[in-house]
């Protein structure tokens, strides 16, 4: 076939997936050095456009463009300027928070907001308008990010301040308004690079509810763990893990010697093939029932690692392959204060589906966040893992999605593979703004993506 | 775009009166496509395929397409890939034909062999190329499991879907990478107005059964679909029975 096409147009063509492995498509991969070799990028786009790619961390199909063109950022991956007395830095759009981690820590800051994984880059969590643990104290990444440095279709760079319309289509808006170059960052100030975490078990989803409801203003981070596949009196058991960082007076003498010292185990990683359905409901209750059982009724003050308690899974490379070939769904939505219903039905519905996800995790989130396409609402937000290959999995997916927009939640983009585009304006009212100004910034619509052809966005 | 099921949001199907095809339509309009195209010879039967898919909600238009008339192909399909993404191509055409009697009238012979062969390869190199530039797709291409292995019963036509198999396989292997997945799939006597007043024989399966086999072919990205999955592990142990007797075998 290679003979019937421009030669150019496979050299370089590369499969792409997302996070989850699912629907693979090609594009030609660029990986600019610098802005000069971005705006290059960007302008040698042809007709089906562009999008930036950071670490390749969302799960769906957010930063692919099929037969179009995806810009590899993390080659731009310097730190420009560090204020180490006001925490403020300003760098470029590939670089990871892993490499802020490393770079700020010691100097006394934390990155402001911190996913599930330190793997993603600062563009993508500001195209993602990503949250962490601590979203009902601090709300999502961009309310952090003082200015940024946007390319857009028109070759120009601009600097976006926040509380201005394309601040807020950009945050959340998942590389649509164009590419991010650089950001100013606002950190967080931390004494020690440990946590003080305090872990407990709750008994049901309701009693879960009820402690995040009257705790979780104690602490600046906040999770629960939660077994899917329990059933019965024991629907929702959970695991809370919440934390904040360890002030130095409560590190033991040894540590003390080092409080700022980054570190990260990391376990051999995933093979590349597994068996597809090794992950399956037996499998999975197995590990959830000892999950549950091992985790302490009630234990406060124990010192982890940031790469612990923020990022279990950084520890794995590669573990999105333990669902083998077929890949893998992360379902995320969130439901309002006040549907509280809806979430108790939406889990009871897992729970007697079945779905084998070991990778649950509940959040209530606070105050929602300025970006037009940003996720986070107040209320309750819960995403799980689930292999691709579960039977009808698709069809009970859009039961759920039915059943959060009615009750006005949402699903997450940065995690959606697999959304019905229909329910995209029930679930996110703002879209017609967020449509009109990337019509009127993007009008020959030069940035792309297969998320953005599935959801004609 | 397709989905992380491999669900399509929009088809084109060639050979748009075909039950199989309309079948693997309907089933993939209650999922994700919006969009179907079905080309065929201008007829009242591809028109109203096109009005019983509207029904179902999806978007319906007919494209008039002869397998034949391969020097068109390339004007008429083309056109069809600029007006938008096609996330798969279902290759649905293809002929019985009349063994008794096409071996005493070769012309009605090669017009089995040229539909069911030299116009589906047309087809099918025309249709790689566009996917192939837009970077995803899936082509779903009916085989029969009757090209598995020629029988004194049927060859005309056995021997035709053993060439197109054949050729959609090595279409398969160059498109590897390419971001364009070949299917190949081998029903095995299908009930439909084909097959029609033919006597049935064990593992017949229907239009519905090989709609659904396809749609989780496309799920799975599978390669190779044989319906029933059975046929899979028949057609295996026929293809090595010896010629003196696989010759003597009621088939």
């Amino acid at each position: 076939m290679a003979a019937d096409t421009p030669p150019d147009a496979l050299l370089d063509a590369v499969e792409v997936t997302g996070w989850g492995r699912t629907a693979p498509t090609v594009a030609r991969v660029a990986r600019p050095r610098s802005y000069a070799e971005v705006a290059a990028a960007v302008l040698a786009c042809g007709a089906r456009g562009g999008i930036a790619r950071g670490l390749g961390r969302a799960y769906g199909d957010a930063a692919q463009n099929a037969g179009g063109s995806v810009l590899d950022m993390t080659g731009l991956d310097r730190i420009h300027t560090v204020d180490a007395t006001t925490g403020t830095v300003v760098c470029d759009a590939g670089v990871s928070l892993h490499r802020l981690m490393e770079v700020l820590l010691p100097l006394g800051w934390f990155v402001p907001v911190s996913p599930g994984t330190r793997y993603v880059t600062v563009g993508g969590a500001i195209g993602a308008d990503i949250h962490g643990k601590n979203h009902h104290v601090s709300g999502s990444f961009s309310r952090h990010v003082r200015s940024l440095d946007l390319l857009t279709a028109d070759g120009e760079v601009r600097t976006v301040a926040p509380g201005t319309d394309l601040f807020d289509a950009t945050t959340g808006g998942m590389g649509l308004t164009g590419v991010i170059l650089s950001a100013t960052l606002q950190m967080h100030p931390v004494e020690t690079a440990l946590m003080s975490v305090d872990t407990e078990r709750a008994t049901d989803l309701d009693d879960l509810m009820a402690r995040l409801t009257a705790t979780d203003h104690r602490y600046r981070y906040s999770v629960a763990w939660i077994d899917l596949l329990a059933r019965g009196g024991a629907l929702g058991r959970s695991v809370l893990t919440r934390g904040e960082h360890a002030p130095y007076a409560v590190l033991p003498a040894r540590t003390r010697r080092a409080p700022l010292a980054f570190r990260t185990g990391r376990l051999p990683s995933a093979p590349s093939l597994v068996p597809e359905g090794l992950l399956g409901r037996t499998t999975v209750g197995l590990f959830n029932e000892l999950w549950y059982r091992k985790a302490p009724r009630l234990r406060t003050g124990q010192l982890q690692r940031i790469s612990t308690f923020f990022h279990p899974l950084d520890g794995v490379p590669h573990w999105n392959r333990v669902y083998g070939r077929g890949g893998f769904v992360q379902y995320q939505f969130v439901v309002g204060h006040g549907q509280e219903e809806t979430l108790r039905r939406v889990v009871r519905r897992i729970a007697r589906r079945g779905c084998p996800s070991f990778l649950a995790v509940l959040k209530r989130f606070g105050e929602g966040d300025p970006g037009w396409l940003s996720f986070p609402m107040p209320g309750w937000t819960l995403a799980l893992d689930i292999p691709t290959g579960m039977s009808g999995l698709d069809s009970f997916l859009d039961e759920l999605d039915e059943d959060v927009a009615g009750a006005g939640g949402r699903v997450y983009l940065a995690k959606d593979s697999r959304l019905r585009p229909e329910l995209l304006h029930a679930m996110y009212p703002k879209l017609p703004a967020f449509l009109a100004l990337r019509a009127e910034v993007d009008p020959r619509g030069v940035f792309r993506s297969d998320l953005s052809r599935r959801l004609a966005l | 775009m397709k989905d992380a099921f491999g669900a399509p949001q929009s088809l084109l199907v060639l050979g748009g009166t075909s039950e199989i095809g309309l079948a693997t339509a309907r089933r993939l309009i209650a999922r994700r496509t919006r969009t179907v195209l079905l080309a065929g010879r201008p007829s009242p039967a591809l028109e109203s395929a096109a009005d019983s898919l509207r029904t179902l909600g999806a978007e319906v238009r007919t494209v008039p397409f002869d397998a034949l008339d391969t020097a068109a192909h390339g004007e008429i399909l083309g056109k069809l890939f600029t007006d938008g993404d096609i996330d798969m191509v279902l290759l649905a055409f293809g002929v019985l034909g009349d063994q008794a009697h096409d071996e005493a009238d070769p012309p009605a012979a090669v017009q089995v062999a040229q539909t069911n062969y030299t116009g589906a390869v047309s087809a099918l190199l025309i249709c790689a190329q566009a996917l192939q530039a837009q970077g995803h797709g899936s082509l779903v291409v009916l085989s029969s499991v009757a090209g598995e292995r020629a029988r004194r019963a049927n060859f005309i036509y056995g021997s035709s879907k053993a060439g197109l198999d054949a050729f959609a396989q090595g279409l398969g292997d160059a498109l590897y990478g390419t971001g364009v997945h070949v299917m190949v799939v081998r029903p095995g006597f299908v009930r439909t107005r084909m097959t029609a007043g033919l006597d049935e024989p064990p593992l017949t399966t229907t239009p519905h059964a090989v709609a659904t086999a396809i749609e989780l072919g496309l799920r799975r990205r599978s390669e190779t679909v044989w319906v029933p999955g059975a046929m899979r592990a028949v057609m295996t142990a026929l293809r090595h029975v010896p010629r003196p007797l696989f010759r003597r075998l009621p088939l």
